[in-house]
């Protein structure tokens, strides 16, 4: 009992509340959830993003078959993910820069990187990542979060000069544990940044699985408490990935801020070529997930609305198939370049005191 | 010419920098309507608005990786980190992107930023607030680092390090910020990178330091005059990618070498002097190379600093005992 006469407050008033509200279209059979959205009333453009995802498929069937035989590096397929990866690169503008991670091949590819140039990267050649098409992507980001800085600086920097363009940065279930990509996330907010955020939780990093990485029931909650506007999507719908980034990217480009989304998928390969899931998940768990993979999904959908037959399934799938054999065809021809080439871009100029090591470099027989 | 103080003169570099190059953005911790802890961006907020000078939230991770994004697509970042004890959350930014970005994408991107940061001992300050770590800065490929000994070479020095298509880190001796004037003219012209500085011609010792050892090392060199021993005092000035020419001339004139720096001995950076002055100029030694620094302990809170740095005593009795082996 309170002192005095005074009854305790029970109702103590609530200061904010936040709720997360998750989108999806498609359900994993293909049948409508919902009336579609306007981007997603053009025919073509679904087949354009099912031959988007198929082609990611492809040419991870094939960087796979190369580092197993030896003629890769180390590789990281997007098995499951490509509705991420095909939704939020449809959504972008040239002139937008994305921030990748290692799982981003896909979406690069989209906005016009060759599988040229990501067989050259993932076979270890700094080259693969002078994208040819995109010249203002960022390169592959391979430790974990740390990029997510740079695209807040990236999307201060648009602001600051009145451009409209974008910063679309993809993170990982993993990267939500890491403080360099809190304080990203709160940068962006206090200066509603033209930046969206896209956590493609795979539920999987390496061998921790999401409930050892994070208590919240969502992962959108910790950046909408952080000010960002946030939301889950089915992250194996590509219509609804779609449909969630243009509205992202079209707040961010009209002034309104950042966006934060949350795209539930499910990793159905190992991590990299170099990890073996199965001493960390159930092969029952991976089976009821291949129920869910976003690409037999559209293509139900596209067959059931009448859009897409056999022999268009047929042609496609030979058609990225030759292109694949081709990138690797070209990948392997691609010659070494000289070890001196590792002095070419440290600096813009190289200063004195290294040039006496790249003639050391010569001198031993790597001119 | 006005005379001014270190921090006057990296505070009129700044606003040089920002008058001259739209590009030109400042952030950090308090660096804004407060003007930095130290008041090195004293007014820059007033005279060139809050877009361009960023009161960031307190996150140095965030600080070092906004001038990589920011610098990336045209921006000339200044970070300043508060004070170098605070700069470790932002190495994973300098080690991992800040110095690679420009090889990874094979020229398509680069990382013209600087990041400032008061550092070493000397002001009575709390815990972390007196690091001199530079070594593990000045190890890492592809970066700059640069580290001013009077408020003209701050000036020019940080002008030239803003101007420089590659990242630099510029280390400020925060014991010299106010503790020593000189005439500088605020004219833009900035002194060149990758260049040691002959700061006192000698001909028996050639002492090689930086930062707040040069006025030490100077004061050493007066007193041991009055005996009769003649140092040359070397200023290294940038210590990534350092003047090698310059530290082997001297050294082959006088044929003695003194290191001295304030940071740890092992593994310090007047090990990698050590290492180039007994690599290519062994022969011209008439002496063992000697290092006076800091010793391999943690820096002490303020009542012990002043025995952890080294005196102008300790340094002149290394020159003495250097300078009489035979």
């Amino acid at each position: 009992m309170a002192s005095g006469d005074q009854p305790a407050i029970t109702d103590w008033p609530i200061v904010v509340r936040l709720a997360i509200e998750r989108r999806a279209y498609l359900s994993p059979q293909g049948d409508v959830l919902a009336p579609l959205p306007s981007s997603a009333s053009d025919p073509k453009l679904l087949i354009e993003l099912y031959r988007g995802m198929v082609t990611i498929r492809a040419l991870d069937v094939k960087a796979v078959a190369l580092q197993r035989t030896g003629r890769l590096g180390t590789y990281a397929v997007a098995l499951g993910q490509e509705a991420v990866l095909v939704g939020l690169a449809s959504a972008m503008r040239g002139d937008d820069v994305l921030f990748p991670t290692y799982r981003e091949n896909g979406a690069l590819m989209w906005r016009g990187v060759t599988p040229e140039e990501l067989l050259t990267y993932w076979g270890g050649d700094e080259r693969g990542s002078d994208f040819k098409a995109s010249r203002g992507d960022f390169p592959i980001s391979i430790p974990v979060g740390s990029h997510a800085p740079h695209a807040a600086g990236a999307a201060y920097a648009f602001k600051l000069r009145g451009e409209d363009r974008v910063a679309v940065c993809v993170l990982g279930d993993g990267a939500m544990s890491k403080g360099d990509v809190h304080e990203a996330i709160n940068f962006t907010a206090i200066h509603r940044l033209p930046l969206v955020f896209v956590v493609s939780n795979n539920r999987w990093a390496i061998s921790v699985p999401e409930r050892l990485q994070s208590a919240t029931p969502t992962l959108a909650q910790k950046a909408l408490a952080m000010g960002v506007r946030a939301w889950q999507v089915d992250g194996n719908d590509v219509i609804a990935v779609r449909a969630s980034m243009i509205e992202a990217v079209a707040r961010a480009r009209a002034g309104e801020g950042a966006s934060c989304i949350e795209a539930l998928t499910y990793r159905l390969g190992d991590h990299t070529t170099a990890d073996d899931a199965r001493r960390y998940r159930s092969d029952e768990e991976v089976q009821a997930a291949w129920k869910n993979e976003p690409i037999a999904r559209l293509r139900r959908y596209l067959v059931d609305t009448g859009v897409w037959t056999k022999l268009q399934e047929e042609q496609l799938l030979a058609e990225v198939q030759a292109r694949m054999d081709l990138a690797a065809e070209h990948y392997l021809a691609l010659a070494p370049r000289a070890p001196a080439s590792m002095f070419g871009h440290l600096y813009k100029t190289l200063p004195a005191a290294y040039q006496a090591q790249r003639r050391e470099l010569e001198e031993a027989g790597g001119g | 010419m006005a005379e001014m103080t270190m921090i006057e003169a990296i505070n009129a570099a700044l606003a040089r920098a920002m008058g001259e190059d739209a590009s030109v953005v400042v952030l950090g911790e308090d660096v804004g309507v407060n003007g930095g802890v130290f008041r090195a961006t004293d007014g820059l907020q007033r005279r060139f608005g809050s877009e361009r000078v960023i009161d960031t939230p307190l996150s140095e991770a965030l600080i070092g990786g906004l001038c990589v994004g920011m610098a990336a697509v045209g921006l000339k970042p200044v970070g300043e980190i508060q004070f170098m004890g605070f700069l470790y959350p932002c190495i994973d930014q300098l080690v991992n992107h800040a110095t690679r970005l420009r090889t990874r994408t094979q020229g398509r991107l680069s990382c013209p930023m600087v990041l400032r940061s008061p550092f070493g001992a000397g002001i009575h300050a709390p815990e972390h607030h007196s690091e001199s770590t530079e070594a593990m800065l000045a190890h890492i490929p592809g970066l700059r680092v640069v580290i001013p000994s009077t408020p003209a070479k701050a000036y020019g020095l940080l002008l030239a390090a803003i101007r420089d298509p590659d990242p630099v880190v510029f280390l400020e001796p925060t014991r010299l910020y106010r503790s020593l004037k000189e005439d500088v003219t605020d004219d833009g012209r900035a002194l060149p990178l990758d260049r040691a500085f002959v700061v006192r011609p000698g001909r028996d010792v050639t002492v090689i330091t930086w930062g707040a050892m040069v006025r030490e090392a100077l004061a050493a060199a007066r007193t041991l005059d009055e005996h009769g021993i003649s140092v040359e005092v070397v200023d290294l000035a940038t210590l990534k990618p350092y003047d090698e020419e310059t530290i082997l001339a001297s050294v082959a004139k006088t044929g003695r070498a003194v290191v001295v720096h304030e940071a740890a001995r092992t593994g310090g950076f007047g090990a990698e002097i050590a290492a180039l002055i007994a690599e290519k100029g062994l022969t011209s030694l008439l002496a063992p190379i000697a290092r006076t620094t800091g010793y391999d302990t943690i820096v002490p809170l303020p009542r012990l600093e002043q025995h952890y740095m080294p005196s102008r005593e300790r340094i002149a009795s290394t020159i003495e005992r250097i300078a009489s082996f035979s």
